[in-house]
């Protein structure tokens, strides 16, 4: 392939796929490399996708897109060895509004690469880079088993596992602490089913959060899709690893808890799935530009665990990174001069400055695992103390109820732990 | 169904695949494996399995890797790239 690209934007996903539609729109020659046999195919989330970001690119999407539900209740579930709380909150706003759909990625991304190729975009898929093709020091493109590709800027969109931010010297390979494992079945479960089980109306969805069941920092998450539920666990690699646990027995675990196991009866396991998850926040976010070279996306880090937001970011990282590459080719200037502009402008968005603002709540909650362990079964003894009927007078049951609590966390340490919390937020 | 525990064996069989001859996974310095000082770390963290301990070394079933990278940032003596194109897991649902 002798011919030049404007970009060679490497992987389709969210952020590859913004970045290739915004330049292909502005008339920029671009090439989409997918290692895939089509976009997705490598691809796995929770998850749902956000209505606000994803419309910058597609307005309406939903009416065209194959997405699976519209998410009308988000729920916080606390569990403990067999039982659990749950915090559930679901307003008819999201039915007026639309504000997140549970999509399945193999399904989604074909559909919005098909965007970027529309607009003029070449996409290739089964292309593997192997390496970045450089010159004195300079990024001339990339190396493919078909052969060397030459553009004036690459685009690095490989995810979480980037292999192009290492080659070209601009990440080191990810702390453990900084990455979550996510182990995820797709079950299949009849419709109606899911409407009955969860109280959905037809296309509304759940998407829910559950800690309590695993070692340190954890949480399982479940969305409800049109006929299948997207059941899973997510645990950070340095918990995973000193807790000697298996992940498939954790999981197992998980899903056969008894709060858990009901919702998720008599489904049909159609898909097993992992992938990693860059969750260490705004310090991992290393350098993102170099001479001839953005890193968007997952392969960026751009993660924020603590509203489980990732493929908006994706997609905003990919949209400000194409516009800089527009710029740059206006002044014909390929070098970190001005792909600088990426991360300043990046600074400016919600990206980085959400990821700013929480920079200290991953490695807070990395270091007080007690939020995912001690808290939730506190919690549940709590309630159930509450609520248990019997003679004792309510005088003592408050006293015990007390004496539980600080068994499990000293006033001190309870004091310690919400009074840092609340720093964090403010 | 939920009573009765999978294996993973019995989970992968759902999945899609295309396997290459060649395998995307190796261990860089096996004699490092003898005195593995991580615990088996990439056996144990391995949500497919891929990893075994046979006759004094490391054995690797990569055509059942989804390609996660969690053995990766166990241990820096697992060597991981990409597999070829189109090789590898294929997600239908994802």
């Amino acid at each position: 392939m002798e011919e030049k690209f404007d970009s060679v934007v490497v992987g389709a996903g969210p952020a590859g796929i913004a970045a290739a539609y915004t330049m292909a729109k502005a008339g920029l020659k671009v090439l989409v490399l997918e290692k895939g046999e089509r976009p997705g195919a490598k691809n796995m989330f929770g998850g749902i996708i956000f209505r606000h970001h994803t419309e910058k690119l597609a307005p309406e999407f939903w009416k065209t897109a194959p997405v699976e539900r519209h998410v009308v209740e988000y729920q916080y579930w606390f569990l403990s060895k067999d039982s659990h709380l749950l915090l559930s909150h679901r307003n008819q706003k999201f039915n007026g509004q639309y504000n997140a759909f549970t999509v399945h990625r193999a399904k989604f991304d074909p559909w919005f690469a098909k965007l970027a190729e529309d607009a003029g975009a070449v996409i290739i898929n089964r292309t593997t880079v192997d390496d970045l093709l450089v010159q004195d020091g300079t990024i001339l493109g990339v190396k493919t088993e078909r052969g060397d590709i030459r553009a004036d800027v690459v685009i690095a969109a490989d995810g979480v596992n980037s292999m192009l931010a290492k080659q070209a010297g601009i990440r080191e390979e990810l702390p453990q602490d900084a990455v979550v494992l996510a182990v995820k079945e797709v079950i299949a479960i009849p419709k109606q089913r899911i409407e009955e089980r969860f109280n959905l109306g037809t296309d509304e969805g759940v998407a829910a959060l559950l800690v309590g069941w695993g070692p340190g920092m954890h949480a399982g998450f479940m969305y409800t899709n049109r006929d299948t539920i997207s059941i899973g666990i997510a645990v950070n690699m340095r918990d995973l690893d000193k807790s000697k646990q298996r992940p498939n027995v954790l999981f197992e675990q998980f899903k056969n808890h008894p709060s858990i196991a009901p919702l998720i009866k008599e489904g049909e396991l159609k898909e097993y799935s992992a992938h990693l998850i860059p969750e260490g926040g705004y310090d991992y976010v290393a350098n993102i530009y170099t001479d001839g070279m953005l890193v968007v996306g997952d392969a960026a880090m751009l993660v924020n665990a603590v509203n489980w937001e990732g493929t908006n970011l994706a997609m905003t990282s990919g949209i400000i990174a194409g516009e800089t590459v527009i710029e740059a080719k206006k002044k014909n200037d390929f070098s970190s001069r001005t792909l600088k502009k990426y991360r300043e402008r990046l600074e400016e968005s919600f990206v980085l400055k959400d990821l700013k603002k929480y920079r200290g709540i991953p490695e807070f909650f990395s270091s007080n695992p007690d939020f995912f362990t001690v808290y939730p079964e506190a919690l549940n003894e709590l309630f159930y103390m509450w609520h248990v009927v019997d003679d004792e007078f309510k005088a003592d049951r408050i006293k015990r109820m007390k004496a539980t609590l600080f068994k499990r966390r000293s006033r001190i340490n309870l004091i310690r732990d919400f009074y840092h919390l609340w720093r964090l937020f403010s | 169904m939920t009573q009765r525990v999978l294996s993973i064996e019995d989970k992968l069989y759902r999945n899609r695949y295309k396997v290459d001859e060649e395998s995307h996974l190796w261990i860089k310095d096996p004699k490092m494996c003898l005195r593995c000082p991580f615990d088996f770390a990439c056996i144990r963290v391995c949500p497919t399995d891929v990893y075994k301990w046979e006759e004094n070394k490391i054995t690797i079933t990569y055509d059942a890797c989804v390609e996660c990278g969690a053995c990766r940032i166990a241990c820096y003596d697992v060597g991981w790239k990409n597999p070829k194109g189109g090789f590898g897991i294929s997600y239908k649902y994802g």
